[in-house]
C-alpha cells in the first residue's frame, strides 16, 4: 500500500473535504492505484535536471503602481451567500 | 539579564509599503476606506483572476535589502503558501519561500549596557498581506477585503538578540530606515510595521537553542517589551518547575500585560508551498540594482555622521535632527538658506519641536517652512529684531503663514536703532527711577539689568539691547 | 432557415452583402439549438436574450459598414470563461449561482470582434475529465452516437460545433482537452503554445498547463478563430509578448518540402486498428503532398501521463481552495463552525472527480511527500521538453493519433480513473513541454465514428501548423461529413 486511510483522512482535512468511511475506502484504493502507477517515475534518474514550474522561460511580469478602478462594492458582493454592512460573512472564527 | 539563562530572541517584521497599488493588482491601498470598496476579482480571489506583480514592490524589496546589507537575489520566485481562512481569499497567499529577494544582511545596533553589536538578517521577502476579519456579536465574522494583496516585506532576523532591550534597538532601527527609504510610513496602530518575536531560553553555555514561542500580536515598542519579557519570565517558570517549554504561537494581551496560547490544539499546519505558476521569476539584473542604490536616501547612520563632521554639531543635535528623515530634511533645506547649522539646530531643536509637540503635529504639517524660518534669522542677523523679539515673529508666522518682513512690518516689531529715538527712552526711565539710579551711581552696578530692563519694556522689546547698553553706561557715568 | 452547414467566412460574406442578417443568423442557431440540445445537453446556459440583443447591435454595425472578423456571428464559449452578468458553472455545483462580474480576456476579445455568444458550453467539472461525464450539468452525448461521449473535457464545445449548434466555439485544453473531443466529434480543435492566448478569466484548473483554444469545422475558421483571441494581455503574467501572425495569410503554403516527424512511442501496441490505419493514410497523404516523413523518438513519453498528472493535480489542489463558500458559490452550512462550513460546502459542492484530484494534489504537495512527487514531476517534465526540443531540431512537424481509441460508450470508464487517465497519453505531452497541437478529422472508424489526426509543432509556429493542416483538409473530405441529427 502506497497509502493508508489514516493518510487519505488526513489529506481530507487538509484539503477541507470531509469522506465518509465507504468513500473513504473507495479513495483510498483509487489513490493508492494512481500513487503506484506515478511511482513509475522513479525508473528515471533526475539527479541534476533543474524542475520546470513553467511552461515557456521567461521572467520579470510587471505592472506599474498605477491606480485601477475597483469593481465597487456591489459588484464585490453580489455572489456572497451571506453578506452585510458591505462585508461578506463567515460563521464565527474561533482564534 | 537572568543569572541562569540566555535569553535568545529573533524577530520577524512585517514591513507594510507606501505603494499606491496592491502588490497583485490595481487597486488603492488607502486604508480607512468602506469595507471591500478596494477590490477587484484579482484580490477577491474571484475564479479566473490572476496576478501580475507590482513592479515598485520590487524596488522597495530591493532598497530595504541594500540599506540593511543583504544580497539581492539575481533570480527570486513566488510560491503559495496554502491555508484556509475568510481572510484568505484565494486559499493561499502568494509569498516567497524558497529563493527570496534579499538574503544575508546584517543591521549594527546599540544599547545602552553593551554598546554595538551586529545582528544578521536572514532573509527579507515580498508577499500579499490577507484582509481584515471582524468578529460579530451574532456569532458570526465579517471579512473586509481592502487590505487583501496590500503589499509586505517580511523581514527575518537571525536569533541573534539576548534581551528585551536589544530587540527594542533592532526593531526602532529596522523601523527608522524603512520610514527613512520612504517605503514604509511606519506607523504601528495601524499595522504597518508589525512584528513577530520568537523568544527562548538556555542555560548559559548552551551551544543548542531552546523551544521557541512566537509571540504575536505586537503592535507597540512598549507591547514588544512587555511580552518579551513576560515571555522570557514564563519560559523560566515553567522550566524551573520541572516542565517543558512547548513550541507554539503566543497571542499578547497587552490590557492584561499576559500572553496566551493560540491554535495549540488544531492540526499541525502544513502550507504545501509550491512556486506559483501563475507569476514568472524575477530576474534582477546588477544594473538594476545599482539603479536603486543611486535612488537612496542618505541613511541615519550617515547622517549623524556628517551632521557632526561637516556642520560641526554636538552629537546629540546630529542624533536628533537625524532620527527622522523628513526633519533631517527640514532642517537640511534651513541650513542651506541659513548656514549657521548650530543655530539652526537650536531653532528646530527649540522652537519648531516644540511648537509641533504642543500641537501634537509632525514635521511635514509644520506651517513654518525652513524658508519662513530662514527669514527670521537673517532678521536677526541684520539686528532687524532681536532674538526675543524673533520668537514672537514665529508664533506669528505660525498662526498666520505670513513672511518675517510681513510680520515685523504690520506689527511694526522692527528694533529701534535710532541713536537719538533710544535716548529719548533711556532718558526717560532714568527720569523715572531716580532712586535706582542712585543706587547705581553708588556703586551697585548690578542695577544695570534693571535699566535695560525698563527701556526693554518701555520700547516694547524694540530697542537694539546693546544700544540701550551702550547708551545706560554713558548716561549714568555723565 | 438552415445555415448551420456555413463557414465563419461563408456567413460573413453574407452578412456584408446583407444577403443575411445577424438576428436571422442568431435566431437560426438558437433553433438549432434548441433542436437538438435535448440529444446533446452540450449547453449550461444558453443566452438568448443578450445574443439577440447582441446581433441587433451587430445589423446597425453591419449596416454602418463597420464588419469586424466575426461581427454578427453567434459562438459559443466552454462554461469555463468569465462572462459578465452570464452564469459561469465550470460544470460545478458549488458555481451553480455564481454570476461572474467580469469578462475574460478571450471573451473581450470575441466581443471585440463583433462575435455573438449564445451561450455557455457543457464541460467536465473544472475541465478534470476526457469523457464530459464529470458534469454537474449531466452528460454531453456525441453527436455521431448519443450513447457514446462526446471527450472531454471541453466536451460540450467539440459536440455544438459537430452538430451545428454553432460554427465555433472555445474550449481550455489542459492535457488535450480540445484536441480529443475535437477527435471524438470529427471537427477541427486546436492547442496554441503556452502563453499565445491569454488565461486571465479562464476558471484555472492548472495553471502551467491551461491554455484557450478554438474549435470549429474547418482549418480556416479555427485559424480565424485563434488569431481573435490570441495575443499578448498584461492581465496575464505567463501571457507571451510577440506578435500575432495573420494565420490566414498564408494558410495555403502547402507541406512541399516539409519535414514530418512520427515519434515512435506515439505508435503503439495498443492502439485501436481503425486508427491505426486512419493515421497510417494521413501519412501517406502528406507523403503525397510532398512532406517528407520521418520516424522520430521521444523517449521520455512513457512517463509524462505520471508527470502530468502530478503536476495538473498539485496546482489544481491549490487553484480549487478558493471554492470555499465564502465569497461565491453555494455555500452548505450545518452550523458547525467555520470549518464545518468549508467542508460542507466543498463535500457537497464537487464532484468526485474532482474530489479525487484535490485529494491527490493535496497529497503530493504535502510535507514528506513534495520531493517525491511534485518535485520529481517537474524534473521529469524538463526532460519531456528537452524530447521536444530535440526532435524539433530534425522535424518541423510531428504527427501522431490523437486517443488511442474513439469515443467509448458513456459510463464504460466511470469505474476506472486510473485507465481514463491512461488514455491521454497522446495529447499531455504537449502540454507539458507548452508546444502547440491540433486535432483534425482524417477517418471514420468501423462503426462510423471519427478518429482524429494531431499535428505537433513547434513552439509559436502555430501558422505553420495550420497550414499542414489545411493542406490535409483540402486533399481529403473528412471534415465535410456531418452526424445525422
Amino acid at each position: 500500500m502506497k497509502i493508508s486511510q489514516k493518510d487519505v483522512e488526513n489529506v481530507a482535512r487538509l484539503a477541507r473535504l470531509t469522506l465518509e468511511s465507504e468513500n473513504l475506502q473507495v479513495m483510498t484504493s483509487q489513490m493508492d492505484a494512481i500513487l503506484g502507477y506515478v511511482d513509475k517515475l522513479n525508473e528515471l534518474d533526475t539527479d541534476g535536471i533543474e524542475p520546470m514550474a513553467h511552461a515557456v522561460p521567461m521572467s520579470n511580469a510587471f505592472r506599474q503602481d498605477e491606480i485601477q478602478p475597483a469593481i465597487g462594492i456591489e459588484r464585490a458582493l453580489q455572489n456572497a451567500p451571506a453578506f452585510g454592512d458591505n462585508c461578506f460573512k463567515v460563521p464565527k472564527v474561533i482564534e | 539579564m537572568n543569572s541562569r539563562y540566555e535569553v535568545v530572541i529573533g524577530l520577524e517584521v512585517h514591513v507594510q509599503l507606501t505603494t499606491k497599488t496592491k502588490i497583485f493588482c490595481g487597486c488603492s491601498t488607502e486604508f480607512g476606506q468602506s469595507p471591500n470598496s478596494q477590490t477587484c476579482p484579482v484580490c477577491l480571489g474571484l475564479p479566473g483572476a490572476l496576478p501580475v506583480l507590482n513592479r515598485q514592490v520590487v524596488e522597495d524589496g530591493i532598497k530595504a535589502g541594500l540599506a540593511t546589507n543583504c544580497q539581492i537575489a539575481p533570480r527570486s520566485i513566488f510560491a503559495r503558501k496554502n491555508y484556509f481562512y475568510p481572510d484568505l481569499p484565494k486559499g493561499y497567499q502568494i509569498s516567497q519561500f524558497e529563493l527570496p529577494i534579499c538574503e544575508h544582511g546584517w543591521m549594527d545596533i546599540e544599547t545602552e549596557e553593551l554598546g554595538q553589536k551586529r545582528v544578521g538578517i536572514t532573509r527579507i521577502h515580498m508577499e500579499e498581506d490577507a484582509g481584515k476579519l471582524l468578529h460579530n456579536e451574532d456569532n458570526s465574522s465579517s471579512v473586509d477585503l481592502n487590505r487583501a494583496c496590500t503589499p509586505l516585506l517580511e523581514v527575518v532576523s537571525e536569533p541573534d538578540m539576548r534581551s528585551s532591550e536589544e530587540a527594542i534597538a533592532y526593531l526602532k532601527q529596522l523601523h527608522q530606515i524603512v520610514v527613512y527609504l520612504g517605503i514604509c510610513d511606519g506607523n504601528l496602530e495601524e499595522g504597518s510595521f508589525r512584528c513577530d518575536a520568537n523568544v527562548s531560553i538556555r542555560p548559559w553555555g548552551q551551544k543548542e537553542l531552546g523551544t521557541r514561542s512566537e509571540l504575536k500580536n505586537l503592535n507597540s515598542f512598549r507591547f514588544i517589551k512587555q511580552a518579551i519579557e513576560y515571555e522570557v519570565e514564563r519560559q523560566i517558570d515553567v522550566i524551573d518547575e520541572g516542565g517543558k517549554v512547548v513550541q507554539e504561537t503566543r497571542l499578547f494581551d497587552p490590557d492584561a500585560g499576559v500572553s496566551r496560547s493560540m491554535r495549540s490544539k488544531e492540526e499541525a499546519h502544513d502550507y504545501r508551498y509550491f512556486p506559483d505558476p501563475d507569476l514568472l521569476p524575477l530576474q534582477i539584473s546588477e544594473d538594476w540594482i545599482e539603479q536603486v542604490r543611486r535612488q537612496l536616501p542618505e541613511l541615519p547612520e550617515a547622517k549623524i555622521v556628517r551632521f557632526q563632521d561637516e556642520m560641526g554639531l554636538p552629537a546629540y543635535d546630529a542624533g536628533v535632527l537625524a532620527a527622522e528623515r523628513r526633519l533631517a530634511e527640514y532642517f537640511e533645506v534651513l541650513v542651506q538658506l541659513y548656514n549657521k547649522p548650530k543655530i539652526c539646530s537650536n531653532w528646530v531643536m527649540g522652537e519648531v519641536l516644540g511648537a509641533l509637540k504642543e500641537k501634537n503635529l509632525e514635521i511635514v504639517d509644520c506651517p513654518v517652512s525652513p524658508e519662513l524660518l530662514a527669514g527670521i534669522l537673517l532678521r536677526i542677523d541684520d539686528n532687524t529684531i532681536s532674538g526675543k523679539i524673533a520668537k514672537i515673529v514665529f508664533e506669528e508666522i505660525w498662526q498666520s503663514g505670513k513672511t518675517a518682513d510681513q510680520v515685523i512690518e504690520e506689527k511694526g516689531m522692527k528694533q529701534v536703532s535710532d541713536t537719538g529715538a533710544i535716548e529719548v527712552i533711556v532718558d526717560e526711565v532714568l527720569a523715572a527711577n531716580p532712586g535706582q539710579v542712585a543706587e547705581y551711581r553708588a556703586g551697585k552696578e548690578k542695577m544695570m539689568g534693571f535699566f535695560v530692563g525698563q527701556v526693554m519694556k518701555a520700547s516694547k522689546g524694540k530697542v537694539n539691547p546693546g544700544m540701550a547698553n551702550q547708551l545706560l553706561k554713558k548716561k549714568l557715568s555723565e | 432557415m438552415k445555415f448551420h452547414d456555413l463557414t465563419i467566412q461563408e456567413m460573413r460574406q453574407k452578412l456584408i452583402s446583407g444577403e443575411l442578417t445577424s438576428v436571422e443568423l442568431t435566431q437560426a442557431c438558437l433553433e438549432r439549438i434548441k433542436a437538438t440540445d435535448d440529444r446533446l445537453n452540450a449547453f449550461i446556459t444558453v443566452c438568448e436574450e443578450e445574443a439577440l440583443t447582441a446581433a441587433a447591435a451587430a445589423d446597425q454595425q453591419l449596416a454602418a459598414g463597420n464588419a469586424m472578423l466575426l461581427t454578427g456571428i453567434p459562438v459559443a464559449v466552454k462554461d469555463i470563461f468569465n462572462t459578465l452578468d452570464v452564469r459561469t458553472t465550470c460544470g460545478s455545483k458549488i458555481l451553480d449561482n455564481y454570476i461572474s462580474p467580469y469578462d475574460a480576456t478571450a471573451i473581450v476579445k470575441l466581443r471585440e470582434q463583433g462575435a455573438i455568444i449564445v451561450g455557455k458550453l457543457n464541460m467536465d467539472e473544472f475541465a478534470m475529465g476526457s469523457s464530459n461525464e464529470n458534469s454537474a450539468a449531466g452528460a454531453v452525448h456525441n453527436p455521431w452516437d448519443t450513447e457514446r461521449v462526446p471527450g472531454g473535457s471541453s466536451g460540450g464545445s467539440a459536440a455544438a460545433v459537430a452538430a451545428g449548434q454553432v460554427v465555433a466555439a472555445l474550449g481550455t485544453d489542459t492535457g488535450g482537452s480540445v484536441r480529443q473531443p475535437a477527435s471524438h466529434c470529427g471537427v477541427v480543435g486546436l492547442k496554441p503554445t503556452y502563453g499565445r492566448v491569454s488565461r486571465y478569466g479562464v476558471v484555472a484548473f492548472a495553471s502551467s498547463l491551461d491554455q484557450v483554444g478554438p474549435l470549429a469545422g474547418n482549418v480556416e475558421d479555427c485559424a480565424l478563430m485563434l488569431g481573435v483571441v490570441a495575443g499578448y494581455d498584461p492581465a496575464d503574467s505567463t501571457s507571451v509578448d510577440c506578435p500575432v501572425p495573420d494565420y490566414l495569410e498564408n494558410l495555403k503554403e502547402g507541406v512541399a518540402g516539409k519535414k514530418i516527424g512520427l515519434p515512435k512511442e506515439y505508435f503503439i501496441d495498443g492502439l485501436d486498428s481503425d486508427i491505426k490505419q486512419a493515421v497510417a493514410a494521413a501519412i501517406e497523404t502528406y507523403h503525397q503532398l510532398g512532406a517528407e516523413i520521418v520516424e522520430v523518438s521521444l523517449p521520455h513519453t512513457d512517463y509524462s501521463v505520471a508527470s502530468y498528472y502530478l503536476i495538473a493535480m498539485a496546482e489544481a489542489s491549490s487553484n480549487l481552495a478558493r471554492f470555499d463558500g465564502v465569497r461565491f458559490g453555494i455555500r452548505q452550512d450545518a452550523g458547525e463552525g467555520l470549518i464545518g462550513m468549508y467542508q460542507q460546502t466543498r463535500t457537497a459542492g464537487f464532484g468526485d472527480e474532482v474530489k479525487r484530484r484535490i485529494m491527490l494534489g493535496t497529497y503530493a504537495l504535502s510535507s514528506g511527500y513534495y520531493d517525491a512527487y511534485y518535485l520529481k514531476a517537474q524534473k521529469v517534465r524538463t526532460l519531456i521538453r528537452q524530447d521536444f526540443h530535440d526532435v524539433f531540431e530534425q522535424v518541423d512537424l510531428l504527427l501522431t493519433p490523437v486517443a488511442p481509441t474513439p469515443a467509448f460508450k458513456i459510463g464504460a470508464m466511470v469505474n476506472n480513473p486510473l485507465q481514463m487517465y491512461l488514455s491521454d497519453i497522446f495529447t499531455i505531452p504537449t502540454n507539458l513541454a507548452g508546444t502547440c497541437a491540433m486535432s483534425l478529422p482524417c477517418g471514420f472508424s468501423g462503426e462510423g465514428l471519427p478518429i482524429g489526426l494531431q499535428l505537433i509543432g513547434k513552439p509559436f509556429a502555430e501558422a505553420e501548423m495550420l497550414q499542414a493542416a489545411y493542406a490535409f483538409e483540402q486533399a481529403t473530405d473528412w471534415n465535410k461529413r456531418v452526424p445525422e441529427l
